[in-house]
């Protein structure tokens, strides 16, 4: 699909937008189902790239920034992916093979928010200056400037793929074999576990090992939604919280030794 | 001091909003620090009057720092306070400042961490990417609405809970409530997980184990059906009566391991990836593995 000029322009924003949230990570304009979307909103193609942008939320549910980690780039995957799906022109068939083609950009992602966030330390030291003489503008000025870099990251890559044009994108995409497309789908299914791995390490203690067995049972049964389920787990939780303070010695078992939240905050 | 010096609620909601962009000046020196500064500003210009004054207020709070995005919003609450008493003249000087924030983040990072990013985004994106696979565009708008009222409730309220409780709130850290949302977070988190590995991680295995000729009666008699729409209806009443569609009864290896409990395979390269985590292996090289295994297994006909 061509876009016109308009299009392309709501394009690039849209990945400006993400990729300023790449760093900020407070409106989530830069997670898959909203990235993705929005992509597919603007250039009319609405439906797969919905599609597209869900079956990456789930692959990218565990991805967080943690400390001074940084977790693979969601935005750059969910952008750029979307638009080749997009300008291929499949539609919905070729969601699996942008799932694929969005994993090595969340990889190059990644490496360009590293260098972003090593220049924006030549930002602070400006800021540094900028408060000796008590300057208040200076200081707001590079802060804006460092988010705008961070915008800039995404919507570079953006309109480089888009200058490339739809023909190139498309006959990359047929030139794909039908085993490969197949094959991707099916490790698609799979790398979701991944994300799920990281929650869990996380999260696990002795004591709530008990409640991912009871979820992943009740999981089984189709008939209960995910927000049934939901609502399963804040009854357990409660419950839960409630019957381990009548326990009298619950109150002392709460403590967080030995469990990976102390690890967290030792890292801090 | 003639007369005492006082943060505004519009001052407040100022300092609220530019915490939004904490993060914008992320570096891998000082952190969150020029955020942090910036979101101060606001406060600062009301406080301080002279330019010494400014400066060094500018420069106290371009030290470094790092939490959870959205729990330094108490921090910032508290830091307001603690600006606000020594502008009134009392003995609040850098190191107690600094002290607070760096006493504060790391147990609070270590809420926001498992309660955020590890319970509310998983919930909510998995329902908001179940809709969407199936193209409700409700998904994507209940996602982004969900997120950004939990967000912003969240930072205002903690904010002002921090700015009202002032240094007091450092004792309550260690009390029972912050320790029971953290627990009730991972309690919720850890069942929805177990439930988001069983109905999302799929895997399946095609190899047939056994394919056995039924008995006459017990499949659909495609050949002595009733001919047109009198012999669709037949064939849907039969397979409504339990009648298998076709001649053979075929059983795949994932039938097998389903009438274990569906979902083993996919709990199983759960509990793999965890182990290859905690062997230090990067998630990404995980993730294209796991693509290279299912063209090789897809290849091999496995799965």
């Amino acid at each position: 699909m061509d876009l016109n000029i308009i299009q392309i322009i709501l394009v690039v924003i849209v990945a400006f937008l993400a990729g300023m949230e790449g760093i900020l990570d407070e409106f989530h304009f830069h997670q898959p189902v909203i990235a993705c979307t929005l992509i597919g909103l603007v250039t009319g193609d609405l439906v797969p790239c919905l599609i597209l942008g869900g079956t990456l939320q789930m692959i990218a549910l565990g991805w967080a920034n943690i400390g001074a980690a940084v977790a693979p780039d969601a935005a750059l995957a969910s952008v750029a992916s979307a638009i080749i799906l997009v300008l291929g022109g499949q539609g919905s068939a070729g969601v699996s093979s942008a799932i694929a083609i969005a994993v090595p950009l969340a990889v190059a992602g990644l490496l360009l928010t590293i260098i972003c966030r090593t220049i924006a330390t030549a930002f602070v030291h400006f800021m540094d200056a900028a408060a000796k003489e008590g300057n208040f503008k200076k200081i707001e000025f590079w802060h804006i400037c460092a988010i705008c870099m961070q915008g800039v990251r995404i919507a570079i890559p953006a309109a480089l793929i888009l200058a490339i044009g739809a023909g190139p994108v498309r006959s990359l995409l047929a030139s794909m074999p039908v085993w490969l497309t197949d094959g991707l789908a099916i490790g698609g299914g799979m790398v979701v576990a991944v994300g799920y791995a990281m929650v869990i390490n996380m999260m696990a203690t002795k004591e709530v090992w008990p409640f991912f067995a009871i979820g992943f049972v009740l999981a089984t049964v189709t008939q209960i939604t995910l927000i049934g389920l939901g609502a399963i787990g804040v009854a357990l939780a409660l419950i839960y919280l409630a019957l381990s303070k009548q326990g009298g010695s619950g109150k002392g078992g709460s403590t967080n030794t030995g469990d990976p939240l102390g690890d967290i905050i030792d890292n801090y | 001091m003639a007369q005492e010096l006082k943060l505004s609620k519009k001052d407040r909601i100022s300092v609220w909003w530019r915490s939004t962009f904490l993060q914008g000046s992320w570096n891998y020196e000082r952190m969150q620090n020029g955020g942090w500064a910036y979101s101060m500003i606001p406060a600062i210009k009301r406080l301080y009057t002279s330019k010494e004054d400014r400066a060094a207020a500018l420069k106290r709070h371009l030290e470094f720092f790092n939490t959870h995005p959205y729990v330094a919003s108490p921090i910032i609450g508290v830091t307001l306070a603690l600006e606000e008493e020594r502008a009134n003249g009392a003995p609040v000087d850098d190191i107690a400042i600094q002290g607070v924030k760096v006493g504060m983040m790391g147990p609070l990072a270590g809420i926001g961490d498992p309660v955020f990013w590890f319970t509310v985004k998983p919930i909510i994106g998995a329902l908001a990417a179940s809709l969407a696979m199936t193209g409700n565009i409700l998904g994507p708008i209940l996602y982004f609405v969900a997120w950004n009222i939990i967000r912003m409730a969240f930072m205002w309220y903690t904010q002002e809970f921090g700015y009202k409780a002032g240094s007091k709130i450092t004792d309550d850290l260690s009390g029972g409530l912050l320790q029971d949302i953290t627990k009730g977070a991972s309690i919720l988190g850890m069942f929805i997980l177990g439930a988001l590995v069983n109905r999302w991680v799929s895997i399946k295995f095609t190899p047939v184990v056994s394919s056995v000729k039924l008995d006459k009666g017990a499949y659909i008699d495609w050949d002595h059906l009733p001919s047109g729409a009198q012999g669709i209806k037949t064939a849907l009443e039969q397979q409504a009566a339990g009648l298998s569609l076709d001649a053979h009864k075929v059983t795949t290896l994932q039938n097998n391991l389903d009438s274990l409990i569906p979902g083993l395979a996919a709990l199983a390269l759960t509990l793999l990836c965890m182990w290859l985590l905690k062997k230090k292996v990067s998630p990404i090289i995980m993730i294209l593995g796991l693509f290279v295994i299912g063209i090789v297994l897809h290849l091999a006909h496995i799965m």
